[in-house]
């Protein structure tokens, strides 16, 4: 058995400790926010915080995630649900698939730096692919992030 | 007679996915090479469009088309909503199954605006005729002194009801006759040609959209599949006992080759409880492979056998004027030939199926973008009737042409059949790159004459490439005629002008991909034309302004004539968006291109710097003209999203073969612009009364010809093949 923590919320399951993260929480836990796209960690697709750090959750072994903080798409950190306000405001979804893995991915930029330059953005955005190319308004919903809290 | 119906109390609203009850309107509407005909009459009322307006005021629309970021599930209701003066709010789309009934579904070619804007139109406004007559019944008051505003009717005298309030009595109504019908002015509309965020943004945001690979069925199984590695190559035995060791893995099976232009490749399935045990148990197979005719495919080779083969006379695919005298009489010739590479859609959802045959009904939860050919190919498999099939489309993670092909909706359908379970078959990332249905690879020469004022005389396009038919009809080695027509239609004002196509076998599966024959033919074309201003000692813009010459129709012979005056406008008005001709940065140069695609015209102007042999793209100004507009938010997304397509595809879009193998097999080796790489893309779009035209599409065949012709301008260098990657200069 491994337990693994998920958005504040417990999960003990039965998996071979080699699993990589990704598979634990699409197919045995069951949240599918979180994409599959390379397998390799090379697209970004499946991010997910570890104790708050950006992690390609298909290359991490599920032993390794074990008793540590997951945070997925699905769950709640400040930064993450004003994110998700601004991509709806930017317009930036196409098809939506690499998204979450986006979200995450700028989750964890605002964690760290409240005020990034365009270099910071590029690179924390560096990992994460978008085919259909929405990069320009994820830039924009990030820096609108920045911007509101600024104001607030 | 109305092609549109109320069919409220029609006995077949469940068959088309509605619940019963509320106002329910339905069009017929006529496929587009048809729209001149008359509405067929009543007794074949074939409707399929559907619009139910319940009492509770929820407006829903089923959305017979698939949503993979083309933004259809928005803008189709949109049209509806906006001349029936709904609420936006109130709208819902309710995804149709895959069902002759829903019409044409194949989500491709950029049509589904195109087919659809008009019957959207009318059905609106027909349901807000009906809600002003049953307002007017009711009130016991003319219609003229009733009008639509935001789901409610009003009366001169200041009382309103809501539009739900009226069901009741709209049911009973018949259609309005369609010559009294009453359009809204462009000018009133709330949604049409707005800036209209996506209906489905949320659920995007926040995880929940249910995509393909997201389809979770009780006691499902999960199931990765070992192909050949060469196309068509069969399996000659195979060696179970190491995949059945791992923890997870249930079962091997072997998956027959259906020998249909999507049917399943063949190859030995692992059937697993979870997916990265059925993964694992793939990498463990012992295959003995037979790799059939394909394995002598070798991509470099190849490229060197069909550039001779337009470097000699081909098949004619058009002849106007005399050419020969043409290049006789010049004061120069010019001659290129360029080299462009296979390339794959790679969507980031890869292939994936969910399947559950029993006997012989079958339910599919699958991203297609052709739900009907989807039904088709899996009835045909399990020998049953279409009625016993149920195709449910799902979101798609991107599509670009690869989700037309539902070879791996055949393989989870013989998955589920052979182990009598629900399955979910999901490729790899390596698997799609090594298994697709690739964008040809095509060798173009191209030869022009001058005289000697600069203009050019004679034009000779000869290209060899494998054709999108040969999938269809194995043996086939010469281009189609679509895959001829982008380059006989070139828009330039020529007397001599000729095309040739070279003798081109295909060795891999060819397929569409966004934008399909445009990208080769636009890229030569472009870059082509850009050299022929140098020779003549001329302004690139001036040039092609020349070039394309005088406002003109052209008679392509196709259903939409194209406008040389448009062409020439989206040029013009990129070159003032960029301020062509103004001095840039050491290092810095414009390069533009201009493409009709589609029905739609586009033409980018790029910035590009030069640095340490390295090529940076800083802007891109993209302007199109695709008639009227839904939701500017999409077309303008799209022609974001083109441009950075292209620029993949201009940076390192490059699929080889080795042995009949695919070489790539993942972003690492098969690589996509990435944010530190991406210009800011300015976008304009032509305000015009003229019918909607393509949009998913014709943004991406020129953005590597703008950004090759702005390398020239800023090195001397012209670079004739794709990708830049093979130069070293990305």
């Amino acid at each position: 058995m491994i337990t693994l923590r998920i958005n504040g919320k417990k999960h003990d399951i039965d998996v071979e400790p080699d699993m990589p993260l990704l598979w634990a929480i699409r197919d045995v836990v069951g949240l599918t926010g979180t994409k599959y796209g390379c397998g390799k960690g090379l697209c970004g697709s499946c991010k997910v915080l570890l104790d708050n750090s950006p992690v390609q959750s298909c290359l991490i072994p599920v032993s390794i995630a074990e008793e540590k903080n997951i945070l997925t798409i699905e769950g709640e950190s400040e930064n993450l649900q004003l994110l998700q306000e601004s991509w709806i405001e930017e317009n930036v979804p196409q098809c939506g698939f690499c998204q979450p893995g986006q979200l995450i991915a700028a989750t964890a930029l605002l964690d760290k730096n409240e005020n990034p330059t365009d270099d910071d953005i590029n690179e924390a955005m560096i990992g994460n692919i978008c085919r259909c190319g929405t990069y320009q308004r994820i830039k924009k919903a990030i820096n609108r992030t920045v911007e509101l809290k600024k104001q607030s | 007679m109305s092609n549109i119906k109320n069919i409220s109390r029609r006995s077949f609203v469940k068959s088309v996915g509605l619940a019963s009850g509320g106002l329910i309107l339905a069009c017929n509407t006529p496929v587009f090479s048809d729209k001149d005909k008359k509405p067929e009459n009543l007794v074949d009322f074939n409707p399929n469009l559907f619009v139910q307006l319940n009492s509770d005021g929820s407006l829903i629309l089923i959305a017979s088309r698939s949503e993979m970021g083309n933004g259809v599930r928005t803008s189709l209701p949109s049209v509806i909503a906006d001349e029936m003066d709904a609420d936006w709010s109130r709208v819902s789309v309710q995804q149709a199954v895959g069902d002759k009934k829903y019409g044409d579904q194949n989500t491709d070619g950029s049509r589904s605006i195109r087919y659809l804007y008009e019957p959207m139109r009318k059905m609106g406004a027909m349901a807000r005729v009906m809600l002003i007559t049953a307002a007017a019944q009711k009130w016991q008051v003319p219609e003229t002194e009733c009008s639509a505003e935001n789901h409610f009717i009003l009366h001169t005298s200041g009382k309103k009801i809501a539009f739900g309030d009226l069901v009741e009595i709209a049911k009973t109504l018949e259609i309005p006759s369609e010559e009294n019908l009453k359009y809204k002015s462009p000018k009133d509309f709330k949604y049409i040609g707005k800036y209209l965020k996506g209906i489905d943004a949320k659920e995007y945001g926040n995880g929940s959209a249910i995509f393909g690979l997201d389809k979770r069925l009780p006691n499902m199984k999960f199931v990765a599949i070992a192909r050949c590695p060469v196309t068509f190559g069969t399996v000659k035995s195979f060696d179970k006992t190491e995949a059945l060791k791992i923890s997870g893995v249930v079962d091997v099976i072997e998956i027959p080759r259906i020998e249909k232009p999507f049917g399943a490749l063949g190859g030995i399935a692992v059937i697993a409880t979870n997916t990265w045990a059925a993964f694992k148990g793939k990498e463990a197979l012992k295959i003995e492979w037979d790799f059939g005719d394909n394995q002598v495919y070798d991509s470099d080779q190849y490229m060197n056998q069909i550039t001779e083969n337009v470097h000699k006379q081909g098949k004619i695919g058009k002849d106007l004027g005399n050419v020969n005298n043409a290049f006789k009489n010049a004061a120069k010739t010019i001659e290129s030939t360029f080299q462009l590479p296979h390339l794959a859609h790679t969507p980031m959802e890869v292939p994936n199926a969910v399947a559950w045959v029993q006997g012989d009904s079958c339910e599919v939860w699958a991203p297609t973008q052709a739900p009907q050919s989807t039904r088709k190919e899996v009835t045909d498999y399990l020998e049953t009737t279409e009625d016993k099939v149920t195709i449910n489309v799902t979101f798609l993670g991107g599509g670009f042409g690869r989700k037309s092909k539902p070879d791996y909706v055949v393989e989870a359908v013989i998955a589920s059949k052979t182990i009598n379970a629900p399955v979910q078959v999901v490729w790899t990332r390596e698997d799609d790159i090594k298994h697709g249905y690739y964008h040809t690879v095509s060798a173009q020469y191209l030869k022009a004459s001058l005289d000697k004022n600069g203009n050019v005389t004679g034009w000779l396009h000869r290209f060899a490439l494998p054709s999108i038919t040969s999938t269809f009809m194995p043996g086939v080695d010469y281009a189609a005629g679509f895959e001829i027509s982008s380059a006989a239609n070139v828009p330039f004002d020529i007397k001599n002008l000729k095309v040739e196509i070279g003798q081109a076998p295909a060795h891999v599966r060819i397929g569409w991909l966004r934008s399909v024959i445009n990208i080769p033919h636009g890229f030569s074309i472009n870059v082509f034309a850009d050299e022929l201003a140098y020779a003549a000692n001329k302004d690139p813009l001036e040039f092609r302004l020349n070039l394309i010459g005088n406002d003109r129709i052209e008679d392509t012979k196709d259903p939409i004539k194209y406008n040389t005056a448009r062409l020439k406008n989206v040029l013009k008005i990129a070159a003032k968006n960029a301020d062509w001709g103004k001095e840039l940065p050491e290092g810095h140069a414009f390069g533009l291109a201009v493409h009709y695609s589609f029905y739609s015209y586009v033409a980018s102007i790029v910035e590009v710097s030069m640095k340490n042999n390295k090529v940076k793209v800083h802007n891109i100004y993209t302007v199109i003209d695709c008639g009227i507009v839904v939701n500017k938010n999409t077309v303008t997304a799209q022609m974001e999203g083109a441009a950075i397509f292209g620029m993949s595809l201009a940076y390192y879009g490059k699929i080889t073969a080795k042995n009949g193998a695919i070489e790539q097999g993942n972003y690492n080796d098969y690589k996509m612009i990435r944010m530190n790489e991406i210009p800011k893309v300015h976008v304009e779009i032509v305000e015009s009364t003229e019918n909607p035209t393509g949009v998913g599409e014709p943004g991406v065949p020129v953005i590597a010809p703008a950004i090759v012709n702005a390398i020239y301008k800023i090195t001397g260098k012209r670079y004739y093949n794709l990708p830049l990657s093979d130069y070293d200069l990305v």
